[in-house]
């Protein structure tokens, strides 16, 4: 099945019939299985599934960070299949924001720094409006001089979210964001990224299993068994739960 | 990025610190070396320009055997008397001196041992009188035949006072002289750069020193005024002929301050030596603490990547902590190579005999030797894991990637491939087809072969660490112990390999040596067929010598059937330097050598043959009948006629002429006796007969055949020792390699080690689990050491069958020795990781992140 919502809008990123194979002979795995999906631009996508699903696979193939075994994958109007190493970089560098599960800050820089990381790698400098709204946006201006061991984990997710939007990417990566937080840390944190769509047009691919994450995106994907399977547009927790309950008895028979 | 990577190195100092020790120790050296040869240079440069300060004009004689500084003591020909007048006639001149001086005066101290000298020469003088320089500090100038006056440093050495009577052996055996004065110099000094002076009148200083009267060692004036010295040196050689050289009295310091500074740059190349081995053990320990920093840093790594940094960044930012580690450690090694250069240049003049040090030296060299060393060193060592780090995927950022146990395929090729060039090298450099490169590429062998072999220790590593393993496998701490250290086969095999090193030389060292040793004792055993042995250790550049007349008189003594003596010099040859003997007693050849005659009569010698051992015929085309002109160190050429031709071997010399040759050697008295007794003759009753006819000759004394074997033998052990002290420095980077491995493998095992106390493990199993992979991490090294150093060594002897070293001599117990002190420095190893890892908060390690 084929996601067709949202032609309207230019896609951010766009996976065409991406199949993504492990290993060969008898341990060969389909991670995916002809997948094709856009995600437009100023929205905030959630990508669901149970474990196996491939989900993170296809966050991983849209990044770069993965390489396809066929298909294209296309971010803005850049094809990212067959780059090198370099353009890679340089697709990193300038489309492409991450936040991770494990926060991933770096325990020697401040909360500043980590935030300024990226820019500072590509060499760039801030700029100073953006950075502003940035740090107001996470509320972060109290704590900018403290290092992550000194922050809550909730805090360092916010650190981590500022890192992703303060070079303004493309698209904006987040794997299971809110996986290593409380619930009420990680409703401040989804929060965020659902603003930060709203107000600054950011587009943000999400992995989650939790259907109250995945309610704060502005459409949801399912993918089961390396294939796109359903999705929700405007969902709830009640709504996503409840394709999820039905994507669960098929899976099952099926493994 | 920049920021990055200076926060995230000094948030590891300690481990840092650990490999920059090596570095630091390395670095020491070189620089250590570099500031000692400077100051000591300087130091002699400003000893030299003083003691010539006086001298305008000197004029010497050409030597009859030109020698370098290592081929032993040069002898100046005499100046006759006549050209001190010949010099007085040119114009511009004033003070007009006759100077006797030459090596060989050696003093009997109070205690009837001779005062000796670690280089310094010992100069026999005449009396010439003060000067501004020289003031006699107590008593008054010698004026009878028996009287002497010496430098204040000497008569302190020797105990002696004025007024004494003191006995003084020069080329004539010993003469006692009473002691009427002691002289010291200008700026209150005892002597002048350690040497050792004993003046006489003139005419004993001539008959004793240079062997015949109305001649002198050089003769020196000063420039009348308005003219210079360069004026007059051109004067007075345009009066005296090519026969002389003339030179001004900066040109004698420069030059004797040149030859000095020749024997001092070996000293530097010694050190340098050892700076290189703390360094190649060094690398590795910096390869493996990188290597192990960057895979602890895989996650922060990749999210560099995975936020945009390029490969290149990531390699940048690794190599510039190798830079940031690179130069803190030149810095203090820098700082610790002053201190010990000047350390070294102290104890050196203390031993020297007060040597008055100039100002502490840093030349250029050791700084940029420093920086350069220890910099190129770390990065060079940084790269290998830093490229390693560059290829860390992005991906690596969002899972926990297990490293895979990366297949150790191309590192043993690779490590095969530089064992083979190492071996060839090696097989080059020793089987003399490497021509004038022969040092170089041994040396690059046993680098090429030590790189080789640290390449393929991971793949030996699993057999051997599971064997070794299985000796502590009897407890739960044992065992798990020994599945750590087999767990990583390129950490525990970098890290045994640093050790490796160290003992490896020390092996191939031991073995070579040991080899000699047991190769020349066991020939002596065979070959030498004299019961008693008269010899003297050599302490300085000139060997002991004796009374020729204590010969006659042991001969003469019932029981003794034949006495030898032997002398040595070295000579020109047909216009080419050589070695050549004499003997007092020719029928010794065959009769206490064992030599063979290949062609002539070996057994006597008439004044105006000689004898070459059948290497030399060969290799200068000489045979019986062939005529030979032969220059010694005194008296004017000769020639023989070469009477004999013996069968070569390690115990002959290459030439023998007659006892009358022995009188124009450089030392024209024997430096060895053999006596051998007529059968039944019991030992002890001769030996006590012969030591008192030695009474005079304090440098030497009588040993029965054993005794002289092994004091000839351990004259090997001396060099060994200080090899073995210094290369005991590798070992202990070596250490430090393991503490650093081990205390990261801890850290880095924080959550496992938690679990492993949470579950029940005490603390001491703890500390156990940790002491056993050190020590099975220690015992590897020191085994692969052992076996990789007696291949070299052997290697080595093997080469040198030619040369006489025949026996293949293993240490063994030397080998056990090292293992035993493997497994101890393992324990010691592991202290410092042990206790941190017994220390774990098993809370706070499970929860760890």
């Amino acid at each position: 099945m084929t996601a067709t919502v949202g032609r309207q809008a230019q896609a951010a990123a766009r996976a065409s019939d991406v199949w993504k194979v492990y290993g060969s002979g008898e341990a060969q795995v389909i991670a995916l299985r002809g997948v094709s999906a856009e995600f437009e631009r100023g929205r905030f996508t959630a990508i669901m599934g149970p474990s196996g699903s491939g989900k993170s696979t296809l966050m991983h193939c849209l990044a770069g960070l993965d390489s396809v075994t066929r298909g294209t994958v296309m971010i803005g109007d850049t094809t990212v299949t067959g780059l090198g190493d370099a353009g890679l970089t340089k697709l990193r560098r300038d489309k492409v924001g991450f936040i991770f599960q494990q926060f991933n800050l770096l325990p020697t820089l401040t909360a500043q720094e980590n935030i300024l990381l990226p820019l500072s790698i590509a060499g760039r400098k801030p700029d100073p409006a953006w950075y502003d709204t940035v740090i107001d946006t996470v509320g972060l201006r109290e704590r900018l001089g403290h290092r992550p061991a000194q922050l809550s984990g909730g805090q360092q997710q916010r650190v981590a979210c500022a890192r992703a939007l303060v070079s303004r990417p493309e698209v904006i990566f987040a794997d299971e964001p809110t996986g290593n937080l409380d619930s009420r840390s990680g409703a401040e944190v989804l929060n965020f990224l659902r603003n930060s769509v709203r107000e600054h047009g950011q587009t943000i691919v999400m992995v989650t299993h939790d259907p109250t994450a995945a309610a704060y995106a502005d459409r949801v994907v399912f993918l089961a068994d390396g294939q796109i399977v359903s999705e929700l547009i405007e969902p709830t927790a009640d709504t996503v739960l409840d394709t999820m309950k039905k994507l669960d008895a098929p899976a099952e028979v099926g493994s | 990025m920049f920021r990055a990577t200076m926060k995230s190195l000094l948030a590891r100092k300690l481990r840092l610190l650990l490999s920059g020790l090596a570095v630091v120790l390395g670095v020491m050296f070189v620089s250590g070396a570099f500031v000692l040869t400077d100051t000591l240079g300087r130091s002699f440069d400003a000893v030299f320009s003083d003691a010539y300060s006086e001298v305008d004009v000197n004029v010497a004689a050409k030597p009859k055997v030109a020698l370098s500084e290592v081929e032993g003591e040069q002898v100046a020909a005499p100046v006759p008397a006549s050209v001190v007048d010949r010099v007085k006639a040119v114009p511009g001149v004033t003070d007009v001196r006759g100077v006797v001086a030459a090596d060989g005066a050696r003093l009997i101290g109070s205690n009837g041992k001779v005062v000796t000298s670690f280089g310094p020469p010992q100069l026999g003088e005449n009396w010439l009188g003060e000067s501004e320089l020289l003031k006699l500090r107590e008593g008054r100038a010698p004026q009878a035949d028996d009287e002497i006056v010496v430098n204040v440093a000497l008569a302190e050495a020797a105990k002696v006072k004025v007024g004494d009577r003191v006995g003084v052996l020069t080329l004539a055996p010993k003469k006692e002289f009473t002691l009427v004065g002691v002289f010291g110099y200008s700026g209150g000094r005892d002597s002048v750069g350690g040497v050792n002076e004993v003046a006489f009148t003139t005419p004993v200083a001539q008959q004793l020193m240079l062997g015949k009267p109305d001649v002198f060692s050089n003769v020196t004036a000063q420039a009348a005024g308005g003219t210079t010295p360069e004026a007059l040196r051109d004067e007075v050689a345009r009066a005296l002929g090519a026969d002389y050289e003339v030179k001004t009295g900066k040109q004698l310091a420069d030059d004797a301050s040149a030859s000095l500074k020749e024997g001092l740059s070996f000293f530097n190349k010694i050190l340098l030596g050892f700076a290189a081995v703390a360094l190649l053990v060094g690398t590795f320990l910096i390869l493996n603490t990188f290597s192990i920093i960057v895979a602890q840093r895989t996650r922060e790594l990749a999210l560099m990547r995975a936020i945009g940094a390029s490969g290149r960044q990531v390699i940048g930012s690794v190599v510039l902590e190798a830079v940031a580690v690179g130069l803190i450690a030149s810095v203090l090694g820098l700082a610790a190579g002053i201190g010990v250069g000047a350390l070294l240049a102290y104890l050196f003049g203390k031993l020297a005999g007060g040597l008055t040090l100039a100002g502490l030296g840093v030349p250029p060299a050791a700084v940029i030797g420093a920086f350069a060393v220890g910099l190129v060193i770390t990065v060079v060592a940084a790269l290998l894991p830093a490229l390693r780090a560059s290829r860390i995927p992005p991906i690596a950022a969002m899972q926990d990637v297990a490293t895979p146990d990366r297949p150790l395929t191309k590192v043993t090729v690779g490590g095969s491939v530089v064992t083979a060039i190492g071996a060839g090298l090696l097989f080059l450099g020793l089987g003399g087809h490497a021509g004038d490169n022969t040092l170089a590429t041994i040396l690059g062998g046993v680098l090429f072969a030590f790189i080789g072999v640290a390449l393929l220790t991971p793949l030996i590593s699993r057999p051997v660490v599971a064997l070794l393993g299985t000796i502590f496998a009897w407890s739960v701490p044992g065992k798990l112990g020994r599945l750590n250290s087999g767990r990583n086969p390129r950490r525990t095999a970098i890290t045994a390999a640093a050790l490796m090193v160290g003992i490896a030389l020390v092996t191939g060292v031991t073995v070579i040596l040991d080899s000699a040793k047991g190769s020349i004792s066991a020939l002596a055993e065979d070959t030498i067929k004299a019961e008693l042995v008269i010899s003297g250790a050599q302490a300085g550049p000139r060997p002991a010598s004796f009374d020729p007349a204590v010969l006659e008189k042991a001969a003469a003594i019932p029981g003794v059937q034949l006495v030898d003596g032997e002398y040595g010099d070295m000579a020109t040859m047909n216009g080419e330097r050589t070695w050549v003997a004499a003997s007092s007693n020719v029928a010794a050849l065959e009769r206490i050598f064992g030599a063979k005659a290949n062609a002539g009569d070996i057994s006597r010698l008439n004044p105006d043959q000689m004898l070459l051992s059948s290497d030399t015929a060969k290799s200068r085309n000489l045979s019986v009948g062939s005529t030979v002109t032969v220059q010694l160190s005194r008296g004017e050429a000769r020639t023989y006629t070469v009477s004999g031709i013996y069968e070569s071997s390690q115990l002959t010399n290459p030439v023998v002429l007659p006892p009358q040759a022995a009188t124009d050697f450089a030392i024209p008295q024997p430096i060895q006796g053999f006596v051998q007794l007529a059968p039944g003759t019991s030992v002890a009753s001769v030996q006590p007969q012969v030591e008192r006819l030695l009474a005079d000759s304090p440098e030497v004394s009588v040993a029965d055949r054993a005794a002289f074997i092994k004091q000839q033998t351990s004259q090997l052990d001396t060099p060994l020792r200080m090899i073995q002290i210094l290369l005991a420095l590798a070992i202990v980077i070596a250490v430090l390699g393991i503490i650093n491995t081990l205390a990261l493998s801890v850290l880095e095992r924080t959550r496992e080690l938690g679990l492993l106390r949470a579950i029940g493990l005490r603390r001491a199993q703890t500390m156990r689990m940790i002491t056993v992979e050190a020590v099975v991490i220690s015992i590897f090294g020191a085994l692969l050491g052992v076996v990789v150093g007696t291949g070299l060594g052997a290697a080595v002897v093997r080469a040198l069958k030619d040369e006489g070293i025949t026996d293949l001599v293993l240490p063994w117990s030397q080998m056990v020795t090292f293992l035993v002190l493997a497994a101890i420095i393992g324990v010691v190893a592991a202290v410092l990781p042990a206790i941190r890892a017994a220390r774990i908060n098993v809370l706070g390690a499970i929860a760890h992140d």
